[in-house]
């Protein structure tokens, strides 16, 4: 059983939590994930390591709500366990001296980008960030990644908060005007799909990190497997980050609708169920 | 005394009933039938039998103990030799083993030792287990790396000789295969527990959630034990490496089972990990890997399934009761077809699958005849789910992280079969990860060499 010590609210369904995993905390590297099952019955979701504390022996993950599962962890508080948690898992992003390096990050997926661009940082890169949401609530750990980058870009699909437009719009004025070395695009599929499609344009290494549905996490029944050039990979052992240039991301996004449906059903019952009723959730 | 020829029919849940359920299917003998079975050995001076077991259990010796009534005794000379008997009584492939030697083979069925030895290792989980004593005690601690049976093994062993043992699991539930692998229906789980909590019960450690490699390296491991045990298994899925592969609607038998078995998608929406099940579903192989997916599928709620096979009947792997079990429960089988690729529809989802006829040459290096193409005979075989279980390697998690580790260029770990010793000091392996993908009672046979080894690197230096 692993306790959540610290909960905050980051925007409309996502949160953050720190949870205690002292031998988590000890290994987790930028990059790496861990797989928890919140609840006996749970099933088991990778959420990534957007942050860890040596001194009190955690890690913190940030996580949007968006099925049974999340909104379930989004339930609970802190002294509240959760039954399982493994890691760190996958392999630690590939942290060298680049030079100038832009780390594009969507929605939730900026917490995640958050330890890569902290370790690009103290290696001496030039670090610029550009990261977006919906609306100005959505553009989370501003503050952070202000604080490890060189250049930061917001944009905003509504206008409420720096730039009006996408992550992308940015992206393209700065590889018209300048050599970048390399680039990091964590977020939504979608994102890195697009994100990737535009730079192969201008030859700049992108480095996507990858959310397929998992089980496991230590390669043993590959529902993780992803096309990456001609070869298939398994997400959890030989990722979770790929060149994004190489990429079959509309393979991905396909196989990431497999369980529309069972998902539709378990967030339904959960949302009538007594737990889901709760309109609030714990601090 | 006249011999009888054939063996005590054991109870089993009616087809047209197990097909709906996952309640075990074999219900075991009652004590009547136990008694009438035992009386059929003949307590044979040389017990050719023991030959058969790869853990050498004194099998005439429990069966007298049955026939006198005597339990207890029958299962403490059980557990002399083997740890997890109610597990091994119910998926041993007895007709290759124990039985494939009992002289009453000579006139007809040989004794049903592994339906005697589940009959006491059931008495005993439903009476509760006895702890066997520890005499001597010593200052040593062992890790052992894996849940499975191998590891069950060496912990249970070295714990009975008096050596501080600590397990580490990846998953989250200890037992390897036995938990996410070997479906309900043949080894009902809560067995499998009661057999971990036997071996808990003789002081040996359990950490679950830590993925060696990852968590904590072996060296590391070394560090702070006398000697590392790694019995992780061939748990690593091989695919076909056809085109289509990655449609929706394909899985590797391991995710199909692993969500069924560990993660209780049988009860979804009750449990949250959701599984989808085909209409018509082909499963690839032929071994018992193959025989419990295609049953599970079935027990999902498929209309058809079918199990794609590029040999024959007489070539497939599968225990000889599995086959019996799944063409009982109409399992339908098709024989020399190799799979060519998938078919998808444009959303990505699997549609079919093109299977090449094939036939049977010459013997080949594992002595079963190789299966050859026959050009020009592909066709599409509809099905909307499959199921690829051609067999599985061990891991690369560990040997990519153990600088020393000897590893075969198949990934299995490099050992000397008599000590189970690896290249690398004070660590041995046994089980799957170091003979490939194999049986329960083979990787407690390696569990019980290894953990002979360590006793003797610990007691003696
Ligand atoms: C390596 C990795 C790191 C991730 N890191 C984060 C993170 O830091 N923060 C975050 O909010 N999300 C992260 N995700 C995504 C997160 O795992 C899913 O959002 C979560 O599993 C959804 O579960 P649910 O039951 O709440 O929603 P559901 O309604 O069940 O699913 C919603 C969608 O999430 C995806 N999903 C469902 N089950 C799984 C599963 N077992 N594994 C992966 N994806 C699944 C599917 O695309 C599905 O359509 C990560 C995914 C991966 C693979
Ligand atoms: C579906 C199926 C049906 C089978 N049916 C039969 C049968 O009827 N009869 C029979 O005799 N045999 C059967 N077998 C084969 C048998 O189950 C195996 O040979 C046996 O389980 C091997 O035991 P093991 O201890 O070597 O490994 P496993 O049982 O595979 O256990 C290995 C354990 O190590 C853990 N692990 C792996 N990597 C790590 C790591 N890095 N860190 C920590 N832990 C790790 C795994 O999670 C697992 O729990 C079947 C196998 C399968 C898959
Ligand atoms: S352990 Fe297996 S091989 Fe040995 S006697 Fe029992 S059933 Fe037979
Ligand atoms: S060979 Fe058969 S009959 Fe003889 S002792 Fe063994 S089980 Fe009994
Ligand atoms: S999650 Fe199972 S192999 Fe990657
Ligand atoms: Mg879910």
């Amino acid at each position: 059983m692993f306790e959540i010590i610290l909960k905050k609210q980051l925007a409309p369904n996502v949160k953050l939590i720190e949870v205690k995993t002292p031998l988590i905390a000890k290994k987790a590297l930028p990059g790496q994930f861990v797989i928890l099952r919140v609840h006996e019955k749970g099933e088991r979701i990778p959420l990534t390591i957007a942050d860890k504390n040596l001194e009190k022996e955690s890690i913190t993950i940030v996580f949007q709500e968006v099925g049974k599962t999340t909104k379930l962890l989004g339930r609970l508080g802190v002294g509240d366990k959760i039954s399982d948690i493994v890691g760190p898992l996958g392999n630690p992003s590939e942290i060298e001296k680049f030079g100038v390096v832009i780390g594009v990050g969507g929605g939730v997926g900026i917490a995640a980008l958050y330890p890569i661009l902290k370790g690009l940082k103290e290696k001496g890169n030039y670090v610029i960030s550009i990261i977006g949401g919906r609306s100005s609530d959505y553009v989370i750990f501003r503050e952070e990644i202000k604080n490890i980058s060189d250049e930061i870009y917001i944009t905003t699909d509504d206008g409420s908060l720096g730039r009006k437009g996408l992550v992308t719009d940015v992206l393209k004025e700065i590889l018209e005007e300048r050599k970048i070395d390399r680039i990091w695009a964590v977020g939504p599929t979608i994102m890195m799909k697009v994100v990737s499609d535009l730079t192969k344009n201008y030859g700049v290494p992108t480095i996507v990190s990858l959310n397929p549905i998992m089980v496991d996490g230590t390669g043993m029944c590959g529902g993780c497997r992803v096309t990456v050039g001609d070869k298939i990979k398994f997400t959890c052992i030989d990722g979770p980050e790929f060149d994004g240039h190489l990429v079959d991301f509309d393979e991905l996004l396909a196989r990431l609708k497999t369980y529309k449906e069972e998902e539709a059903l378990a967030l339904r019952l959960f949302e009538e169920s007594e737990v889901g009723k709760v309109g609030h959730s714990k601090n | 005394m006249a011999i009888v020829k054939t063996k005590t029919p054991i109870p089993e849940q009616p087809v047209e009933e197990r097909i709906k359920n996952f309640d075990e299917v074999a219900l075991g003998y009652t004590e009547e039938q136990a008694l009438i079975e035992a009386s059929r050995c003949l307590q044979c001076k040389d017990a050719p039998c023991v030959k058969g077991c790869p853990v050498n259990i004194d099998i005439p010796g429990f069966i007298r103990l049955i026939k006198e009534k005597k339990y207890d005794e029958a299962i403490k000379k059980i557990k002399e030799s083997n740890n997890l008997p109610a597990t091994t009584g119910r998926v041993c492939p007895q007709e290759t083993q124990c039985e494939a030697l009992c002289t009453l083979k000579k006139v007809g069925e040989p004794v049903a030792i592994g339906r005697l030895e589940r009959f006491v290792a059931d008495y005993e989980l439903n009476k509760g287990y006895e702890i066997p004593p520890i005499v001597k005690k010593y200052d040593k601690k062992v890790a052992v790396v894996g849940s499975g049976p191998a590891g069950l093994t060496v912990a249970g062993d070295l714990a009975r000789m008096g050596i501080k043992v600590s397990i580490f699991e990846a998953f989250h539930e200890p037992g390897g295969v036995l938990i996410y692998g070997i479906p309900e229906f043949r080894l009902p789980k809560r067995i499998v527990r009661a057999e971990v909590e036997y071996i808990k019960s003789l002081g040996v450690e359990i950490f679950t959630n830590v993925v060696v490699g990852r968590s904590v390296t072996i060296d590391e491991l070394l560090k702070e034990y006398d000697a590392v045990f790694i019995g992780t298994g061939a748990g690593a899925p091989q695919f076909l490496n056809i085109p289509g592969e990655n449609l929706i609607g394909i899985y590797s038998a391991n995710e199909f089972l692993t969500r069924v078995n560990l993660m209780k998608a049988y009860k979804f929406p009750e449990y949250d990990t959701p599984i989808k099940i085909g209409k018509i579903v082909g499963v690839i192989g032929g071994g018992n890997v193959a025989m419990d997916a295609a049953r599970t599928a079935l027990r999902l709620g498929a209309k058809e399934v079918h199990i794609l096979y590029r040999r024959t009947e007489e070539e497939m792997p599968a225990r000889y009761e599995e086959i019996v079990h799944a063409k009982e429960e109409g399992i339908i089988f098709n024989f020399l077809v190799s799979p060519v690729k998938f078919v998808g529809d444009e959303k990505g989802h699997l549609i079919g699958i093109e299977l090449q006829r094939m036939t049977l040459g010459e013997p080949d290096s594992s002595g079963r005849r190789r299966p050859i193409p026959i050009e020009g005979s592909n066709f599409v075989f509809p099905i909307d789910m499959a199921i690829v279980a051609i067999g599985t390697v061990p891991n690369p998690l560990i040997s990519m992280t153990t600088p020393g580790l000897s590893v075969n260029k198949n990934g299995t770990i490099l050992i000397d079969k008599e000590t189970g010793k690896t290249s690398k000091d004070r660590v041995l392996a046994g089980g799957d990860v170091a003979s490939g993908s194999a049986t329960v009672i083979n990787a407690m046979g390696a569990g019980k060499i290894a953990a002979k080894s360590i006793f003797k690197l610990l007691t003696e230096e």
